[in-house]
């Protein structure tokens, strides 16, 4: 077993080897930056596919957004975690290509950006646990993939940086360029959403093949 | 304090955060006691989190970091030790290109860049090659090159004009040429054909003219 303070000393030293490597491409060992971006590139992939829905863009979103770091890594500063602006940098990039092809489009899908007050989640009477060992299987995770990219993109954007990149409520804020505020307003809104889309039995048929466990309530 | 339901629903996700106050949170949990609804709204919410949370939920195309690693590969600057190599074979061919053109205009025929000794084993980058160049990086590329991104930016030039406009070969398409340059410029004489005098880097690189 990991102790906290194992994983913390684990960390710290990842973050001591990153700023090194930092160093050294700055200094010209450019073969290096492929290192500092290894651990993060299926996070960079899985930010832009969400945002794009389609592989083979995100693919491109995400090695132009390893480029754009590489040009910019004099402007990154040691404060921030390089993994957060590797993000930003691809969400960014993600963003900008959606906007393009959106203006691209003849009829644009317009989306109700406007009504971000409350929502009501659908009346279910019980929640059964869909336990994270179903994740290996493809169909699954497959579900888990079309549920968020059927959310309208202000949702989209916001859950995708909160939950599956595990950006702070700021950090989102931030890429974003929108308040916190906002960001907790969507975040719930997309949770809330994605909870009824997924709810076993349902918006997905998917969940009844499905042995979920029973019963799992704290309380 | 006493809550309804939606006030529950707004609050769930700062109170599955930790970020709801003691005493929110006390209310929460007190309207939970009675509320199957909305323990079933808490438990969905925190079920959904966590499974979004998992790095498993990440997949990635096959062969993406192959060719991420390749881009970065042919897409960042050379190191300076290479550039610096570069730059030497580009001055030397600048010189040439001066010597070419005295050497025609004083009607100076004998093809002396043919000269039985010389094996074209060496090639530089002939300088009125068709190369393109897009937006996206530094590097000139033969056209068709598989690693050319940005299309839409592409333009095309000659090597000369590309090298002018601060452009360096790709070390893929251009690979033949890009040894060249680093090999008998960057180490020494490694490259060369054992027959060439020792003075003649710049018929090394006149001879690249096919
Ligand atoms: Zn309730
Ligand atoms: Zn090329």
């Amino acid at each position: 077993m990991v102790s906290a303070e194992a994983r913390s000393v684990d960390s710290r030293a990842e973050q001591l080897n990153e700023e090194i490597l930092i160093r050294r491409v700055r200094e010209g060992e450019h073969e290096l930056f492929y290192e500092l971006v290894r651990p993060y590139e299926r996070r960079i992939y899985a930010a832009a596919l969400a945002i794009l829905r389609n592989p083979s863009d995100a693919e491109d979103a995400a090695q132009d957004a390893v480029l754009k770091a590489f040009k910019n890594l004099r402007q990154f500063r040691a404060e921030a975690r390089f993994s957060t602006w590797l993000i930003q940098i691809t969400v960014n990039e993600a963003r900008m290509r959606r906007r393009k092809d959106q203006t691209a489009m003849v009829d644009p899908i317009v989306e109700s950006q406007d009504r971000e007050g409350n929502y009501t989640p659908r009346d279910f009477a019980d929640w059964r646990e869909i336990p994270s060992e179903t994740l290996e299987r493809k169909e699954i995770r497959e579900a888990l993939a079309r549920a968020v990219a059927s959310l309208g993109e202000i949702y989209r954007d916001v859950f995708v940086l909160r939950d599956i990149e595990h950006l702070s409520i700021e950090e989102t804020a931030k890429a974003l360029g929108i308040s916190t505020a906002n960001v907790k307003t969507r975040l719930l809104r997309a949770r809330l959403m994605l909870r009824d889309l997924l709810a076993p039995g349902l918006g997905g048929s998917w969940a009844n093949k499905l042995s979920f466990a029973k019963g799992n309530k704290p309380w | 304090m006493v809550i309804d339901c939606e006030e529950v629903w707004r609050e769930v996700s700062n109170y599955l955060e930790g970020e709801s106050g003691p005493a929110m949170c006390a209310a929460i949990e007190d309207h939970l006691r009675g509320c199957k609804r909305c323990v079933a709204v808490v438990n969905g919410t925190r079920n959904i989190i966590r499974l979004y949370g998992e790095e498993r939920i990440m997949e990635v195309r096959a062969g993406y970091s192959e060719r991420l690693r390749h881009r970065l590969e042919t897409s960042l600057p050379l190191r300076r030790g290479t550039l610096f190599g570069w730059m030497v074979a580009f001055a030397a061919a600048a010189m040439l290109l001066v010597a070419f053109e005295i050497g025609s205009s004083s009607a100076f025929t004998r093809p002396y860049l043919r000269s039985a000794h010389a094996q074209p084993a060496a090639r530089a980058i002939p300088a009125d090659l068709a190369v393109v160049v897009t937006d996206e990086a530094k590097i000139f590329h033969l056209p068709g090159c598989g690693v050319i991104h940005h299309r839409s930016t592409e333009r095309t030039l000659t090597a000369a004009e590309a090298e002018r406009e601060g452009y360096v070969p790709c070390v893929r398409c251009l690979r033949k040429y890009v040894n060249v340059t680093r090999s008998s410029y960057g180490t020494g004489a490694a490259g060369l054909p054992g027959d060439v005098p020792s003075n003649a880097p710049a018929q090394v690189l006149l001879f690249s003219h096919q």
